[in-house]
C-alpha cells in the first residue's frame, strides 16, 4: 500500500507541476512546452505498442500524419471546431493502426520495424499524390480561423485571460494527463497482463487462454489512436500541414525518444511518466538549444563547427542516443525506476 | 520519350535503366544482407554512412584528385571508417537485445546525417559521373552509356566479392562466423573481429552504391534515405539471408519500379517508394523467406 501511496503522491507533485507551470515561464516557453506534451502522447502511446506488446513500430509519424491530415481536412475544408476534430482524428487513425494490425500480426520483430519504416518513408509521396484531399505539397493552411480555434483570441478559464499559447499547453496536457491515466487503466488490468505475456512468451500466453491476434491489433490501434491524436494537436498547434510537417525523422525520432525514456518501464512506477516526460523534453528541448549547448562544449574542447548549422542538433541528439543506449539499456525511465525502488524501499 | 518510338525499344531502354538503378539498389541491398547474415540486425544507418563516403569522394574530387583515384581512395577510407564504427558503437550492444542494436543504428543514422549537412552543409551538389552521358546505339536501341557503366560496375563488384568469399581464407573465416560462431571459435577464428570485417565490407558496398548513384540524383545529405527503403525491398525480395538474392532482388526491384512507372499511368514517378513498400509487404506475407532465402524453422 506504501508504495501505490507513494506512487500517487509522486503522480500528483508532476501534475501539479505541469497544471501551474504556465504562470512562471514566457510565452514562447509556453508553445514550447506544449510541444513537449504532444510528443508525450505520441512516446505514451508507442510505449504501449513497442513497450507492452513487443512489436517495433518506425511508422508512428504515418500514424501522426493521419490524425494531423484529418484535423486540418475537417477544419480547413468543412469549417468544424478544432477540439471537435481530435476524437475524431484519434477514431481515424485508430482504425488505420488496427487495419495495419492484422498484417502485422505475420511480421516479427526486425520485420515488423522495417514494413513500418517502410510506411513512414513512402507516407509523404502518398499525400502529395492524393492532392486534391490533402492539397498536395503545399499542404492545408489552418491559419486565420478565429470561429473555429480557441488560439488566435484569448480565451478566459476562471478569471484569467489565456494568451493562444497558454491556452495550446492547456489543451495539450490537459489531453495528455487523461490519456495517460486512460492507458495507465488500460494497462494495468487483464489487457496489459496479456500484452506482456504475448510479448514475453507467445506460446505460454496462447496456451493461457491469451488470443494473439486480437490483443497485439488492439495494441497498435490503441497506439495509432494516441499518435492521432498527437498529429492532431500538432496541425492544431502550428496551424499548418503539410507532407514534410511528418517526415521519416519524426517517426525515427518517436521511437528513439521512447526507447530513451526507458520502454521496459515499470506501470506505475516513477519511471513510467517521468521516462516519456524526459524523452518528450530531450527531443523538443535538443532541438531548440543544441547550437547553445555546441558553443558552450566548443569552450572546452574547439571544434571548428558552425553551432548555427542545420545539422548540429541531430549529431547532438544521435550522439546522447548512442551513450544512452551504451550506459543505460534501460533508458531513462529504467534508471529511475532503479532508484525509486531503491527510495521506497527504505521508506517502509 | 518521344512517342514515335516503337514499344519494344521504349520497354528495352526501360529494362535497361531499370538494371542500372537495380545495380545500385543491389550494392546497398547486399551491405544490409552482409551485416544481417553475420548479426541478425537490419542497420538503418547502412544508407547514412554511405552518405558520408560519396561526400567524402565529393571532397578529394573538389580537391583535384581524378575520380577513379577518389573512387578507391574512398573504398580503403569506408573500410577503416566502417570497421570502426562497429568497434566502437556496435560491439557494446553485440549481444544486447534486438531493439536496443535498432535504436543504436537509427542514433548513428541521426548523428551521420547531422553530420554530413554540418560538415559539407544541405545545399544540393553535383556529383561528377565517371561516364560520357552520350548515347549508344544498338539495334535501333539508345542506351546511356552511364547506365551500362553502373550495371559494369555493380556486376564487377559482385564478382569481386563473391570470389573473396568463395577462394580466400578470410572469406571462409567470414562466412563461417556468420553461419556458426560458436564451432568458429573453437577452431581459432576471431568472430568478433570477423563481425567488424563484415561491416567494413558492407560499408565498401554503401560507398560503391552512393558513389554510382550521387552523378543521377545529385548529392545532398538526404540522398540516400529513399535509395535505403529500395535496398531494403530488394534484400527482403531476395531473402535477408541470401547475398545471391539480394543482387537479383535489387536488379528486379529497378526493373520493376521502372516498368511499373513507365507503364502503370496511376504509378507514375510519383509513387515509386509506395510500390517498394508493397513488394516488402507482399514478399513478407506471401514468402517470407524471400526468392533465395532460407525458411526460418521454428520449434515451440
Amino acid at each position: 500500500m506504501a508504495r501505490r501511496a507513494f506512487g500517487l503522491l509522486g503522480f500528483l507533485a508532476v501534475a501539479t507541476l505541469v497544471a501551474l507551470a504556465p504562470h512562471w515561464v514566457s510565452d514562447f516557453r509556453a508553445f514550447q512546452l506544449a510541444t513537449v506534451g504532444i510528443y508525450f502522447i505520441a512516446i505514451v502511446g508507442l510505449n504501449v505498442l513497442t513497450g507492452y506488446s513487443g512489436q517495433i513500430s518506425l511508422g508512428h509519424g504515418a500514424f501522426m500524419a493521419i490524425g494531423g491530415y484529418t484535423t486540418a481536412i475537417l477544419m480547413a475544408n468543412h469549417g468544424v471546431r478544432d477540439l471537435w476534430t481530435i476524437p475524431l482524428a484519434a477514431l481515424v487513425a485508430g482504425v488505420a493502426g488496427f487495419l495495419f494490425g492484422i498484417p502485422a500480426l505475420r511480421l516479427s520483430g526486425l520485420y515488423l520495424a522495417l514494413v513500418t519504416f517502410g510506411i513512414a518513408v513512402s507516407f509523404p509521396s502518398l499525400l502529395k499524390k492524393f492532392a486534391g484531399l490533402t492539397g498536395g505539397g503545399r499542404g492545408l493552411n489552418l491559419f486565420g480561423l478565429p470561429q473555429q480555434t480557441g488560439g488566435g483570441v484569448s480565451v478566459k478559464l476562471a478569471r484569467h485571460e489565456l494568451t493562444n499559447n497558454d491556452w495550446l499547453y492547456y489543451l495539450t496536457w490537459t489531453i495528455a494527463g487523461v490519456l495517460f491515466v486512460l492507458a495507465w487503466l488500460f494497462l494495468r488490468g487483464q489487457a496489459g497482463r496479456a500484452l506482456r505475456a504475448l510479448r514475453d512468451s507467445p506460446v505460454a500466453a496462447a496456451s493461457a487462454g491469451v488470443w494473439p491476434a486480437l490483443y497485439k491489433t488492439l495494441a497498435f490501434g490503441i497506439s495509432a489512436a494516441f499518435a492521432g491524436v498527437a498529429g492532431s494537436l500538432l496541425a492544431i498547434a502550428v496551424a499548418f500541414v503539410n507532407p514534410d510537417t511528418f517526415p521519416i525523422s519524426l517517426s525515427i525520432t518517436l521511437l528513439v525518444g521512447a526507447v530513451v525514456a526507458g520502454i521496459g518501464s515499470v506501470l506505475g512506477r516513477f519511471g513510467s511518466y517521468v521516462g516519456p516526460l524526459a524523452g518528450a523534453s530531450l527531443i523538443v528541448f535538443l532541438q531548440a538549444y543544441a547550437s547553445d549547448l555546441l558553443r558552450w562544449i566548443e569552450k572546452g574542447i574547439p571544434l571548428h563547427a558552425d553551432p548555427k548549422a542545420p545539422g548540429v542538433p541531430a549529431v547532438i541528439f544521435g550522439l546522447v542516443v548512442i551513450v544512452v543506449m551504451l550506459l543505460f539499456p534501460a533508458g531513462v525511465g529504467g534508471v529511475l525506476d532503479a532508484l525509486t525502488s531503491r527510495l521506497s524501499r527504505r521508506s517502509y | 520519350m518521344e512517342p514515335a518510338e516503337p514499344p519494344l525499344t521504349q520497354f528495352l531502354q526501360q529494362v535497361v535503366s531499370g538494371l542500372a538503378s537495380g545495380g545500385i539498389f543491389a550494392s546497398l541491398a547486399l551491405a544490409l544482407v552482409l551485416i544481417y547474415r553475420a548479426t541478425r540486425v537490419i542497420n538503418f544507418a547502412q544508407g547514412e554512412m554511405a552518405t558520408v563516403s560519396t561526400f567524402v569522394a565529393w571532397s578529394l574530387v573538389h580537391h583535384g584528385m581524378p575520380f577513379w583515384g577518389a573512387f578507391f581512395l574512398t573504398l580503403a577510407l569506408s573500410f577503416v571508417g566502417g570497421v570502426a564504427l562497429e568497434r566502437v558503437v556496435i560491439r557494446p550492444v553485440e549481444s544486447a537485445p534486438v531493439l536496443t542494436v535498432v535504436i543504436v543504428t537509427l542514433g548513428l543514422a541521426i548523428l551521420l546525417n547531422g553530420f554530413t549537412s554540418v560538415k559539407w552543409g544541405s545545399d544540393v551538389k553535383k556529383f561528377p559521373s565517371p561516364f560520357p552521358t552520350r548515347p549508344i546505339h544498338a539495334g535501333g536501341v539508345a542506351f546511356s552509356i552511364q547506365d551500362l557503366g553502373v550495371i559494369a560496375v555493380s556486376i564487377a563488384l559482385v564478382l569481386a566479392l563473391g570470389a573473396f568469399f568463395r577462394f580466400t581464407k578470410l572469406g571462409l573465416a567470414l562466412r563461417a562466423a556468420a553461419l556458426n560462431p560458436e564451432a568458429s571459435r573453437l577452431v581459432g577464428v576471431r568472430v568478433s573481429w570477423m563481425l567488424a570485417l563484415g561491416w567494413g565490407l558492407a560499408a565498401v558496398l554503401g560507398a560503391v552504391s552512393g558513389m554510382m548513384i550521387a552523378p543521377v540524383v545529385f548529392l545532398d545529405p538526404n540522398m540516400m534515405q529513399t535509395v535505403l527503403l529500395y535496398a531494403l525491398a530488394a534484400a527482403i525480395l531476395g531473402g535477408m539471408d541470401s547475398p545471391v538474392g539480394a543482387v537479383v532482388g535489387g536488379l528486379a526491384l529497378g526493373v520493376i519500379l521502372n516498368l511499373t512507372g513507365a507503364y502503370v499511368g496511376f504509378v507514375g514517378g510519383t509513387l515509386r517508394l509506395p510500390v517498394a513498400l508493397a513488394v516488402i509487404l507482399l514478399v513478407l506475407v506471401v514468402r517470407p523467406s524471400g526468392l533465395f532465402g532460407r525458411a526460418a524453422v521454428r520449434k515451440v
